[in-house]
């Protein structure tokens, strides 16, 4: 029997194991296939990079545990690179499976930081449900639509959140970073918020969702593009950090290989098949 | 009367809501803002109406032994200890010692991870068994799903390092995704956009009513 009949019958928990395999392997034994940025990454850096120090950056953070590989270490990372510039961060979460991961991921980066406090350089306000009405009822008052944080802390309690003291609406954020998986995220963002409020945006999303956000990205209304965990790797490497996304690359690597192969063979299989019927 | 309120309801509020985005005076940002508030409580009841249906639906799918119906009990069940348990917690539920984030770390937490992870096994075993190339549009497609696949990862690069850079895995990758995948994007984003704009105007005129009680 040749190897293509032998692929024709293969059974399909093969795939899954060698699946498996190629991606456990590189967690084990990274191999650091060179990384090159990308110019929507950089955009997103330099995004960052062009805020005023200490001025005070809305991040949204838009998504639940299904995406964390994704989502996370894009997180991480803009994070630690708005603390590195003094700068504010009030985050929103408009999922409701997601502020739980993203209060422990904002409180993890905020433990590298002694020096940083919640509510005074930092502040979670939490899930509202409500989707697009949120967005635009923060254009009102950003205090409006979230009355209290994560922690039940009222917004206009100044003692408890002086952060809030500075937040009004949107005019009040040089810059909104959107990190999303799906609906509502980047895209409600750039069509309820950036176009009507015109806030600067840049976005972070995941690999799947990543080439809708590209007219938004050549039409200038997002200044930079995280996609996926390859995103993620890139923006780390501009930063000179080695965190999980750079780690994952590998596994991402040798799992896309695979994955074409499978297209490849299965093809060469299929086409075999129909020579032989033909004949 | 019972179709011609709501019908004039929609269409003022619709209306006054497209006001609302090009007049920025009081007199109309106040009462948009109200409903603002409206719609974000709406939303809210929704998750009450949502969560009691799954209850109906479930069981009534028990009572009647359906088909998988211990599976709908498990369901029924852990979304009923998932809600005592976050009354029980209180005001602090959300605060890593109680029991609620116990659920939220250990239970919905890996099984949303595991659920989203085993679609690279899917993916895999699809791609062995039903990408087929049979016509010249399918070439095309698979020619570019290739190329964007291994460009997007670091070892397309590495492999093609020592071909000029116009050459590189990478760059082919991102000229697809600038241009070609974009214009296609855009001309769907468009489209979509009129489409959503006609729904809007036929909501607004009355001219669609589906809305209402299932009606054409």
């Amino acid at each position: 029997m040749g190897l293509l009949s032998r692929l024709e019958k293969l059974d399909r928990r093969w795939l899954y194991a060698i699946l498996a395999a190629l991606v456990i392997g590189p967690m084990v034994r990274p191999l650091y296939f060179p990384l090159e940025v990308s110019a929507p990454v950089r955009g997103f850096y330099d995004a960052i990079r062009q805020v005023p120090d200490g001025s005070t950056v809305l991040m949204a953070c838009d998504y639940d545990p299904s995406t964390r590989p994704e989502m996370v270490p894009m997180t991480m990372t803009a994070m630690r690179q708005l603390f590195d510039k003094h700068c504010k961060v009030v985050v929103t979460v408009l999922w409701n499976g997601g502020p739980g991961i993203v209060d422990q991921t904002l409180r993890r980066v905020a433990s590298e930081y002694p020096d940083k406090r919640y509510g005074v350089d930092w502040v979670n306000l939490g899930y509202k449900a409500g989707y697009e009405a949120v967005m635009v009822l923060m254009g009102q008052g950003i205090a409006n639509a979230f009355p209290v944080d994560y922690g039940n802390h009222r917004t206009n309690d100044y003692v408890a959140l002086p952060i809030m003291q500075n937040v009004r609406d949107y005019s009040s954020f040089p810059l909104l970073v959107s990190i999303s998986a799906g609906y509502p995220g980047t895209k409600e963002w750039v069509q309820q918020v950036n176009s009507r409020f015109h806030i600067p945006m840049i976005s972070g999303s995941t690999a799947v969702q990543a080439p809708e956000f590209y007219p938004y990205l050549q039409s200038g209304q997002i200044r930079g593009l995280l996609g996926g965990m390859a995103g993620a790797a890139e923006y780390e490497k501009l930063r000179n950090e080695r965190g999980s996304a750079t780690r994952g690359m590998d596994a991402q690597s040798l799992a896309h290989v695979f994955v074409a192969l499978c297209i490849l063979l299965g093809n060469l299989v299929q086409w075999r098949k129909r020579r032989g019927v033909a004949a | 009367m019972k179709r011609e309120i709501p019908l004039f309801i929609t269409a003022a509020i619709g209306l006054f809501m497209i006001l609302s985005f090009f007049v920025p005076h009081q007199l109309v940002s106040v009462p948009a803002d109200f409903l603002q508030q409206c719609a974000i409580i709406i939303v809210a009841f929704g998750y009450v109406l949502g969560g009691a249906n799954v209850l109906r639906v479930n069981f009534d799918a028990i009572y009647k032994r359906q088909s998988g119906w211990p599976y709908k009990a498990v369901l029924v069940g852990a979304l009923l200890v998932t809600v005592i348990i976050g009354i029980t917690d209180g005001a602090g539920w959300q605060d890593p010692p109680t029991r609620s984030m116990w659920i939220y770390n250990n239970l919905y937490s890996p099984m949303q991870a595991t659920m989203f992870s085993l679609l690279a096994f899917f993916i895999a075993s699809a791609a062995f068994r039903a990408f087929r190339i049979r016509t010249l549009e399918a070439g095309l497609l698979a020619a570019a799903a290739l190329l964007v696949m291994l460009g997007r990862v670091p070892i397309g690069n590495y492999f093609t390092q020592w071909l000029p850079h116009s050459l590189h895995l990478g760059t082919i990758q991102e000229w697809i995704m600038t241009i070609p995948q974009n214009a296609a994007k855009r001309a769907i984003l468009m489209g979509a956009a009129l489409g959503v704009m006609a729904t809007g105007l036929r909501v607004i005129l009355g001219i669609e009513r589906s809305y209402l009680s299932g009606e054409e």
